[in-house]
């Protein structure tokens, strides 16, 4: 089969089985789009802006495990997808990010929209190439799959010059069923005898505790931690990017933790002997400072990254190797072993975590004539009953649905954790839907985030997606305003959003249904309208407490145990020392 | 402490600018970096010379073995290893005293000199960096015109090897 570059890599995509990419035309990728008109095995879906191609394949990725793809133009094209592709570098997302580049020969003379794609995606990509050369197309493309999908996921940009393209020069053509890559050997597979060291760690633990992160999404990894975390009956809490893999509503979950986790996770840290850690990364914004991060705990850490483990705390036990395969060998010996947990201490621990859960660390003040954020998330969770796709932008709102949406699966609850990337959740939402059309996907954002890429709105209509958007609307960027309220003495720079659009109308002019409600009493009955709309993209402006905060909280420099608690959670702790039955 | 790393990597364009990328980003230190071909074309050596603590010398090494580019890493520090940088010095040498005193000079240092001119002699030096410092400041600060250094390579002693 002779083909061109086109061809190829369009031929390639639907031999990879890419149902779907999203894209945005120009200059130099206009022989691709030629080739994409000439075919249908392949969906494209247009977007308004290239960030928006790049989190929505993120969001896609997410949610079904397959590596998203786009396809954006050289130069504004490539530059405008390195937010999207930062986001995913962070949180280790499987992209391929199809760049088009100048011809050949115009590169380096500074040529119309002639960016250095490979030059400045470099710091925030798994690996990029440049095709110089059609007949190693294929297989690029075929590494550049192999490398965003293994190991430790990301993503991976190619950039290929438009006569490379060109559709008079034909190749012959066959599908690289595998390629090799001798510098590349991501090694999925625990040292046994480690693993049979933090088995007999774990087991000999007083004051157990697993935490346990995206990497065990990354690696389908959910039913075997269920497995091991249920053998075991220890408490287990999972980061922001691991919510899901464990069940939410299970009570051995005792909650996420970190800067705006449950008193309970971030105590039983603090006093813990024992800490596993398996796919997850000790990120600062889970280890407050580290000099006082976990002092009496010896550490096991399981990842697939060698250069995770050790890099910001020491691990006592390191395994390299995937979350599924170790946890696997795990729950073997587990099984096999003549050792047993230590159930008096176990008992003990979690009686002391108990009393710990009692301060019910996320209760807030409702009021009568005022939607508290929190009551929105939960009014959220009862009419999809705890059964949707939620994706979210990035602030307080962030925080509330990781808080007030337990997720019992994995893949369901879609961020961008790493990067903090505004404007990621609508875009991701469309991803998603378009994974699963059948199932409820709701973004949870604020009136800050959503305009960040709320252009995405036209795409919506046009492939019909239609989404519920959440807006969390508090006429503030809320978290910022939190931190000036806390730490700045009130002073609210810059964090008043006036002059909003009327975000109904906006809604309405996107062809979608706006419903906006203030009134806490109207709230259910809004949200379960937005619900029932199933084939209307819903925009739901709720107004919100405007000055409500996101607690507990962690602030720079604190320990675990040095959380900030809101006024009525303060008073709940000092009662219940009172009472003496708060350990 | 400072450490000497040898790399082996894919001979490609970007593979230099992903390394030195990676230390500039995470804000590692780099002394010197060397990097030709090999016997094998589509390889490259290179010598990284750098300073950290333990941990920072470890997350260099794991940091740089993630990189698609490169194939093979070995710190050199812990073993037995020869390290040799170059050095080209172009020194005034004007007159019959000064111009023996140099002679002289890199006779010591077992330095040759390779290119003469009326005025001004340039010296070719091999050895470690420690030599080639010492060669400096043994000549005269007002007698050097230009130094040209390589950087350090470095190479394991007896049979052991750093290849694919």
């Amino acid at each position: 089969m002779e083909l061109s570059g086109s061809e190829i890599l369009i031929q390639f995509l639907k031999d990879e089985g890419v149902e779907h990419i999203f894209g945005y035309p120009g200059g130099a990728v206009l022989h691709i789009y030629d080739a994409i008109q000439k075919q249908d095995a392949v969906q494209h879906i247009l977007v308004r802006h290239e960030q928006g191609a790049t989190h929505a394949a993120d969001g896609y990725a997410r949610a079904t495990g397959k590596p998203g793809v786009c396809l954006v133009t050289s130069g504004p094209g490539a530059t405008n997808a390195v937010t999207g592709i930062a986001t995913a570098y962070l949180d280790s997302i499987p992209l391929v990010v199809i760049t088009g580049q100048v011809p050949s020969h115009a590169i380096g003379c500074d040529a119309f929209q002639e960016v250095d794609a490979v030059g400045i995606t470099r710091a925030c990509v798994k690996h990029n190439f440049l095709v110089k050369d059609l007949n190693k197309l294929a297989d690029t493309l075929k590494k550049a799959f192999y490398v965003a999908t293994t190991g430790r996921p990301g993503p991976v940009v190619v950039d290929i010059p438009k006569d490379i393209t060109a559709p008079h020069i034909k190749i012959p053509y066959h599908y690289p069923e595998k390629i090799k890559l001798r510098s590349y050997n991501p090694n999925f597979k625990g040292h046994p005898r480690q693993i049979k060291r933090a088995v007999e760690l774990l087991l000999q633990a007083k004051r157990p505790i697993i935490y346990t992160g995206g990497g065990i999404i990354l690696d389908n990894a959910s039913a075997e931690l269920r497995t091991f975390v249920r053998k075991l009956g220890y408490p287990i809490t999972q980061t922001l990017m691991g919510l899901g893999a464990f069940p939410g509503t299970d009570p051995l979950f005792i909650g996420m933790l970190g800067m705006h986790g449950t008193y309970e996770a971030n105590m039983a840290m603090h006093e813990c002997d024992v800490l596993i850690c398996i796919g997850a990364r000790f990120d600062d914004r889970i280890t407050g400072v580290t000099s006082k991060f976990c002092p009496y705990a010896q550490v096991i850490h399981i990842d697939i990254d060698p250069a995770s483990i050790s890099k910001t705390i020491n691990a006592d036990i390191p395994i390299v190797g995937g979350a599924r395969q170790v946890l696997t060998e795990m729950n073997k010996l587990l099984d096999k072993t003549e050792l047993k947990v230590n159930q008096n201490a176990l008992d003990a621990w979690w009686k002391t975590i108990n009393s710990w859960q009692s301060q019910n660390s996320f209760a807030y003040t409702q009021s009568k004539d005022l939607i508290q954020p929190q009551a929105a998330v939960e009014e959220l969770y009862k009419v999809t009953k705890g059964d949707a796709y939620i994706t979210s932008d990035v602030g307080q709102h962030q925080m509330f649905a990781a808080q007030f949406y337990p997720f019992d699966e994995p893949r369901r609850w879609i961020n961008s954790g790493g990067l903090g990337t505004m404007g990621f959740g609508l875009p991701a939402a469309m991803g998603v839907k378009l994974a699963f059309p059948d199932k409820d996907v709701a973004c949870v954002t604020g009136e800050g985030s959503i305009q960040m890429c709320i252009q995405e709105l036209s795409t919506c209509l046009q492939y019909d997606l239609p989404i519920k958007i959440i807006n969390l609307n508090n006429r503030y960027l809320g978290m910022v305003r939190q931190w000036q309220e806390f730490f700045y003495e009130k002073r609210y720079s810059h964090v008043y959003m006036d002059s909003l659009p009327d975000f109904v109308k906006l809604a309405e002019a996107y062809g979608h249904v706006g419903i906006q409600v203030d009134q806490p009493d109207d709230l259910h009955d809004a949200m379960v309208e937005a619900f029932k709309l199933k084939d209307r993209t819903v925009f739901l402006d709720i107004i919100t407490d405007q000055e409500a905060n996101v607690y507990p909280m962690i602030s720079s420099g604190k320990a675990h145990n040095e959380m900030d608690l809101s006024p009525l959670q303060q008073k709940v702790q000092a009662s219940l020392k009172a009472k003496g039955e708060l350990v | 402490m400072r450490h000497i790393i040898s790399l082996l990597v894919e001979n490609e364009s970007g593979a230099l600018s992903r390394i030195s990328g990676l230390f500039s980003a995470r804000g590692y230190n780099i002394e010197s970096l060397t990097v030709a071909t090999t016997e094998d074309q589509t390889l490259s050596r290179m010598t990284i010379i750098t300073t950290g603590s333990d941990r920072i010398i470890e997350q260099i090494s794991k940091q740089l073995n993630k990189l698609i580019d490169v194939v093979k890493l070995q710190d050199f520090t812990e073993g037995n290893f020869i390290e040799r940088e170059m050095m080209f010095v172009k020194v005034r040498a004007e007159g019959e005293s000064q111009r023996a005193e140099v002679k002289r000079l890199s006779d010591i240092f077992r330095a040759r000199i390779i290119d003469v001119t009326d005025t001004t002699f340039c010296i070719e030096l091999t050895g470690s960096g420690d030599k080639l410092n010492a060669y400096i400041r043994a000549m005269h600060d007002n007698n050097i015109i230009e130094v040209v250094r390589s950087g350090s390579m470095g190479i394991l002693r007896g049979d052991k090897a750093l290849t694919l």
